[in-house]
């Protein structure tokens, strides 16, 4: 390497880290501000750490209202709905993308073309349907209405269109049907597949607002995480030291899981966009 | 004989493959057709109804389109807003994580810590978020506060200013999704063939050259798809300038989603919200197409 490329890659290094930093101050600004008295939060000149490192705030949120409920219904919805779209993606996505039958390219580019309705176009809809069918302020109501749509069947299509299609029929030959075949070959082989879809489904589930914003009207009992967090804010209304580590809370799990899993995350991501192609 | 005997046997396994294969299928397309396909067609019927959330439902033809465009006050503004995001966000938000992209390149360490750093905000809940940029934003917040202490320069107020108040919504979306594309991008550039580049080094590109004539090119395709993607997702903005500003001040920063939601649940007037909504879907499909239709001229695909 030259002298000229080393000072040039200094200089790299050093913009990107200090990029970085400016890119993480807000939510390193958060954190701490979650640790600060109440009296501190707007304190002038403003200071990174408060006075002490108050970490009962961090319990007091859990004892202001119904935080704990907002939780567990997070965590309950955003896993039954990834294990519900789970279920439908992973058995459309193998009778798609390895089982021959009449009329299924055509069923295919329907699926793919309802890709394009936005949830905000049908959100107005869905709440009419939900009246009918008597789901507003439910369970079902958060978890149904969006575990169906056709990104999870054809990110699967597509991960078991790269397994070898010998395998389905040496198994036919062993007598194996599409069933066995499905849950004893496909199914093993596809768990990197499987993972990119939980993690990416979970996160939309817990990340969800204007949904369950619509479709609950009772907060203290069906509010999930983010819409207990933005009527927390209104409640609260100056207590921005529990807002704060209400917020910080909310971003542990997906956090968490963007950290274990990033392997499988840029995977992921280049094959949802399949890079573009 | 004994080919009529195979292809029976050949025909018998078709069938049961096509049955087993519906069984497979139906959970999605009864999925589909429930939570899709039906209030797709229920959304049509209702932008022609005047339609409370509870009560008296009643035709009355193209009223609602006309009540858009010519009576209601918040629905222009709603547009021009949209307008106004989208042309803001989505050039900065492409080019800042195709240069983040380009600049972790594979001689800069720590390079995958730095890229999970920079995806962070994509997959925290985006009300967290915007609560952690409104506190920071504040009056007494950190960023006047900052500014008052080194410069002794008072900051305008941002999110009561109208003009600000956009940018900061725009800022504070840029900063959320930055990762996202830098993510796509950085995918894109891995999979470059290595003798393409060795080929361009060869040849003396270096630098910029590599960069503009080789690189880019390359991975137009990535950069086209990003392009569509963060398109479709600033005209559907909702969440930041909901929390952020709750659309104000006025209505200076209010989208044409928030606008949907208002119309529909502060109103009870679902009809135009519905009617509105299919004005979204319009923009959204007229704008894809155009872009579909543009990239011919900047997108190289290998073939």
């Amino acid at each position: 390497m030259s002298r000229g490329e080393r000072v040039r890659l200094v200089f790299q290094h050093a913009a990107i880290y200090i990029a970085a930093l400016i890119f993480m101050a807000p939510l390193v600004y958060a954190f701490f501000s979650a640790l600060k008295p109440n009296g501190e939060m707007f304190a002038t000149p403003p200071r990174l750490v408060g006075s002490e490192l108050r970490w009962s705030n961090f319990a007091a949120v859990f004892e202001y209202g119904p935080f704990v409920t907002y939780i567990a219904n997070s965590f309950f919805v955003a896993i039954a709905g990834t294990l519900v779209v789970l279920f439908v993606s992973t058995t459309a996505g193998y009778a798609f993308g390895r089982l021959r039958w009449k009329g299924r390219d055509a069923i295919f580019v329907l699926f793919l073309a309802t890709l394009m309705v936005p949830q905000e176009v049908i959100v107005i809809p869905m709440f009419t349907l939900m009246q009918w069918l008597g789901w507003v302020d439910t369970y079902p109501a958060l978890i149904l209405p969006f575990a169906f749509t056709a990104f999870g069947t054809f990110l699967m299509r597509q991960f078991f269109r790269g397994i070898p299609f010998e395998l389905d029929e040496a198994a036919r030959v062993d007598g194996a049907g599409p069933i066995r075949t499905f849950v004893q070959i496909i199914l093993p082989l596809s768990k990197s597949g499987v993972a990119v879809l939980s993690v990416f489904t979970f996160m939309s589930f817990w990340n969800s607002y204007l949904w369950p914003l619509i479709v609950t009207v009772d907060y203290n009992k069906l509010g999930t995480l983010p819409v207990g967090l933005a009527s927390f804010s209104g409640l609260t209304g100056t207590r921005w030291d529990l807002q704060m580590a209400a917020a910080i809370i909310s971003m542990i799990p997906t956090t968490i899981l963007v950290i274990a899993l990033q392997k499988h995350l840029v995977k992921g991501i280049s094959m949802a966009g399949l890079g573009g192609r | 004989m004994t080919t009529t005997v195979n292809d029976r046997g050949r025909n018998t396994m078709a069938k049961a493959e096509s049955r087993q294969a519906l069984g497979f299928v139906s959970p999605a397309l009864i999925g589909l057709a429930l939570f899709t396909v039906l209030p797709v067609a229920l959304s049509i019927v209702m932008g022609f109804y005047d339609w409370p959330t509870y009560g008296e439902k009643k035709f009355v033809g193209f009223d609602n389109y006309a009540k858009l465009f010519t009576s209601s006050p918040d629905f222009w503004p709603a547009l021009r807003n949209t307008a106004v995001f989208t042309i803001l966000y989505v050039p900065v938000s492409v080019i800042l994580s195709l240069t983040l992209a380009l600049s972790l390149h594979e001689r800069i360490r720590g390079r995958a810590a730095l890229r999970i750093l920079f995806f962070i905000p994509v997959v925290t809940p985006m009300v967290a978020n915007v609560l952690v940029w409104k506190m920071i934003l504040q009056p007494q917040g950190m960023l006047n506060g900052l500014s008052m202490e080194w410069f002794g320069f008072q900051l305008p107020n941002f999110l009561a200013d109208p003009q600000w108040a956009m940018v900061m919504v725009v800022i504070m979306s840029v900063w959320q999704g930055l990762g996202y594309n830098m993510l796509i991008f950085s995918a894109a550039l891995e999979q470059l063939p290595d003798s393409v580049m060795e080929a361009a080094k060869l040849d003396g590109a270096s630098g910029l050259t590599l960069l503009w004539k080789v690189k880019v090119p390359l991975i137009s395709p990535s950069i086209f798809f990003a392009s569509v993607m963060t398109l479709i997702s600033s005209l559907q903005v909702f969440v930041q300038p909901q929390l952020l500003t709750g659309g104000g001040p006025g209505n200076a920063t209010q989208p044409l989603v928030q606008f949907i939601y208002n119309q529909g649940f502060k109103f009870q007037d679902l009809g135009l919200a519905a009617a509105a909504g299919w004005i979204l879907f319009a923009i959204i499909i007229v704008l894809t197409a155009a872009q579909f239709v543009a990239q011919k001229k900047w997108v190289h695909y290998e073939h």
